[in-house]
């Protein structure tokens, strides 16, 4: 295997709501009011080989889109580091700042807010081009005409606005924006949510093919596990702003270690279990605000035990690039380790 | 799928301008509106030259008389008009034949006539220079063949006397200037401050929105005295105390717009994207706070113009004998029962223009906002 193009470093995103005026005075006053803090993501560390379909799996408000954006470049992280092609982002020149913000790409999940309504196609995907001079403003219309097609969208609609498009065109125009500049790797954010099933399949081929074409490199996050396992070489499944578990697809799919990965797996409804029960897992998903001391999981947890309440559990290979985050394969969860 | 239709001749290109044109020359309202307020400002820029009375020139004798389409001096106010001008003289009429471009008439009097008395006719505003035709009993008796001057009052006349159709279209020209003008400098100034606090957001957001609440706080009034105080009282100057305060809604309008637009993935993919604050701001969030904004303008127009009927009243707007609609209708409310006319005329240009312009701004909003064909 290739070395990574793109590796998180302990990378966090946390979202501060700072103190009002008021709450301040009240503070003054002998009150206690603290700055709330969201841990979006909490020190993910991850890394996308060439040419790799990375599944980033986990419920929604786990943090999956922040660390998606993070990787896009859409928001910076609060703490860690992001090297891209071996380089940290953070230590990069302008102009290779520049080049690697280019080189990862973002397709968003709803084709309809992702694109400007009063702008036409042809602008749409050629503006970043034309700005970053990949292409002269006169060869704009061409070369949109040429993207298009890739995507399999009919060049002579460019002069179009999105409204007059279907859901599954407005993804291909997303896609084509995407791949206007020419990215090597893409960051899917639900990029296949907001469709329907039929047009699903179709866009997922288009991601398929253009990665054969164009040699890409994915970071596919979802919500459907029945996505990521058709595409994905190996999936990272998140809990609460924390890895919890990453496995090359098959083997993740067919022996997940992490309890909250089986319970995931667990409730993929499958044609074959058709009188299967769901068992869900109880409780909701803490608030981020206050996220559960030691394992995130525990207070939904079976097999919880005190050592999960104090002790954050590490990542620890299981097997070959199989990796978990369960004090259950680090030494039990009865006792508190020495 | 269509290789071919690639390097085909793309469809004729067509910018955003170019097709709001062609959807605003479809909405008939609009377009209607559109000829009206071009008629509008033909006529204030040209009319005046075109009504044959000087803006300010008093009519001593035409004090408020009421519009009409047959000319003045009427049949039969003449002979009271000879009457007057005969006491002056210190004669008495007699045997008065109204034709319609002249009068004959007898003048009799004890003693001799003093022929350069008859310049009273001349002073009037109602005749020319008399002609003697004959003169009896050693100048006792005169008959006189005096030209009626024939005058035009289609609005009728203000309490000045003042040819009302003219000083509405004069009254226009200020109006309409300042009306577009200040709407104008509010715009831009409004949309590209409110449009770059509400994408930058944070800090300096929040410095460049207490500036605006500060200049918010300081009373108007207060403000413009302070600019006449400093530079005199000047034309130029109204329209930057107008302008001055009216971006300040503007800015708060687009402030709250490019907040919720900024939010859109369309502005994240700009920005993973690469493309530059200033393309975002103008391509991306700009056109997309435009529909408000146009509704907004539509509204500020005739407030505009209602602000400088107030500037003015108060003495530091427009000044005597210039006028504008504003001055005029306030003029007219006030002497609503004895002359009607006086405010009903202004106050028909300025409800057209703003019904016009109401129309417009409806039409602009559709045309500009390409969801809705």
């Amino acid at each position: 295997m290739s070395a990574p193009i793109l590796t998180l470093e302990g990378v966090s995103k946390r979202f501060t709501k700072p103190l009002d005026a008021a709450s301040k005075f009240a503070n003054l006053l002998g009150a206690n009011y603290s700055e709330q803090t969201v841990h979006a993501v909490d020190s993910v560390d991850l890394s996308v080989r060439q040419g790799e379909v990375v599944g980033l799996v986990g419920e929604s408000g786990c943090g999956k889109s922040t660390l998606g954006r993070v990787v896009a470049g859409v928001h910076q992280a609060s703490s860690g580091r992001v090297s891209w092609r071996g380089r940290y982002t953070d230590e990069m020149s302008a102009p290779e700042r520049k080049a690697a913000t280019l080189a990862i790409q973002m397709i968003f999940q709803d084709p309809m807010s992702s694109l400007n309504p009063r702008l036409r196609v042809t602008d749409i995907v050629g503006e970043a081009p034309v700005v970053h001079g990949l292409v002269a403003k006169a060869q704009q219309d061409a070369y949109v005409a040429e993207v298009l097609d890739r995507v399999g969208l009919d060049s002579t609609y460019r002069r179009r606005y999105p409204h007059q498009f279907s859901g599954g065109q407005r993804a291909r125009i997303g896609i084509a924006r995407a791949l206007a500049v020419k990215p090597q790797f893409l960051v899917c954010d639900e990029s296949v949510a907001a469709l329907d099933v039929s047009i699903q399949a179709q866009v997922l081929n288009l991601f398929m093919k253009l990665r054969d074409e164009l040699n890409l490199t994915y970071l596919f996050i979802s919500h459907d596990l029945s996505v990521v396992r058709h595409l994905s070489d190996r999936v990272v499944i998140m809990y609460l702003g924390r890895v919890v578990e990453a496995a090359p697809a098959r083997e993740l799919f067919k022996g997940p270690q992490h309890p909250y990965a089986q319970a995931l797996l667990a409730n993929v409804p499958t044609i074959s279990a058709r009188k299967k029960r769901f068992a869900a897992l109880k409780g909701e998903i803490p608030s981020p605000l206050h996220p559960p001391p030691g394992c995130h999981f525990h207070p939904r947890c079976p097999m919880a035990g005190p050592r999960c309440r104090a002790e954050r559990p590490a990542l620890k290979e299981i097997a070959a690039g199989h990796v978990a985050a369960c004090h259950l394969h680090d030494g039990g969860v009865g006792a508190l380790a020495a | 799928m269509s290789d071919t239709a690639a390097f085909t001749v793309p469809p004729a290109g067509r910018s955003l301008w170019q097709d709001a044109r062609i959807r605003l020359l479809r909405n008939r309202a609009a377009v209607a509106s559109l000829v009206v307020l071009a008629l509008m400002a033909l006529g204030c820029v040209v009319g005046p030259l075109l009504t044959g009375h000087p803006y300010d020139r008093v009519y001593q004798d035409y004090v408020r008389v009421p519009a009409s389409l047959s000319s003045y001096p009427k049949a039969e106010a003449l002979p009271g008009a000879v009457q007057r001008i005969a006491a002056r003289i210190r004669a008495t009429p007699s045997e008065i034949a109204a034709r319609s471009d002249r009068v004959r008439l007898v003048l009799t009097a004890q003693r001799p006539i003093d022929q350069r008395l008859l310049v009273y006719f001349d002073r009037s505003d109602q005749f020319g220079t008399p002609v003697i035709a004959g003169s009896e009993q050693e100048g006792r008796r005169l008959v006189l063949e005096v030209p009626v001057k024939r005058r035009h009052f289609l609005f009728g006349t203000d309490s000045n006397g003042r040819d009302l159709l003219t000083r509405t279209l004069i009254a226009g020209r200020v109006s309409l200037a300042i009306g577009l003008l200040a709407t104008g400098v509010a715009l831009v100034i409004g949309v590209a401050y409110g449009a770059t606090a509400g994408y930058l957001g944070g800090r300096i957001d929040m410095v460049m929105m207490r500036i605006v609440d500060v200049l918010y706080s300081l009373p108007f009034i207060f403000f413009v005295i302070l600019l006449v105080v400093f530079f005199g009282r000047n034309f130029v100057l109204m329209f930057l105390a107008v302008g001055a305060i009216e971006w300040l809604d503007m800015a708060r309008i687009v402030r709250g717009q490019a907040l919720s637009i900024k939010r859109h993935d369309y502005v994240l993919a700009a920005e993973a994207l690469g493309v530059s604050t200033g393309g975002i701001l103008r391509r991306h969030v700009i056109p997309n706070t435009l529909g408000p904004v146009i509704v907004y303008v539509t509204l500020l127009v005739p407030k505009v113009i209602l602000l400088e009927s107030f500037l003015s009243f108060l003495g530091l707007g427009v000044q005597e004998p210039m006028t504008s609609w504003g001055v005029l209708i306030s003029d007219g409310a006030r002497a609503i029962q004895a002359t009607p006319w006086m405010l009903i005329f202004p106050a028909a240009f300025l409800v057209t223009t703003l019904f016009s312009l109401n129309f417009l701004g409806d039409g602009l909003r559709d045309a500009l906002d390409p969801r809705d064909r």
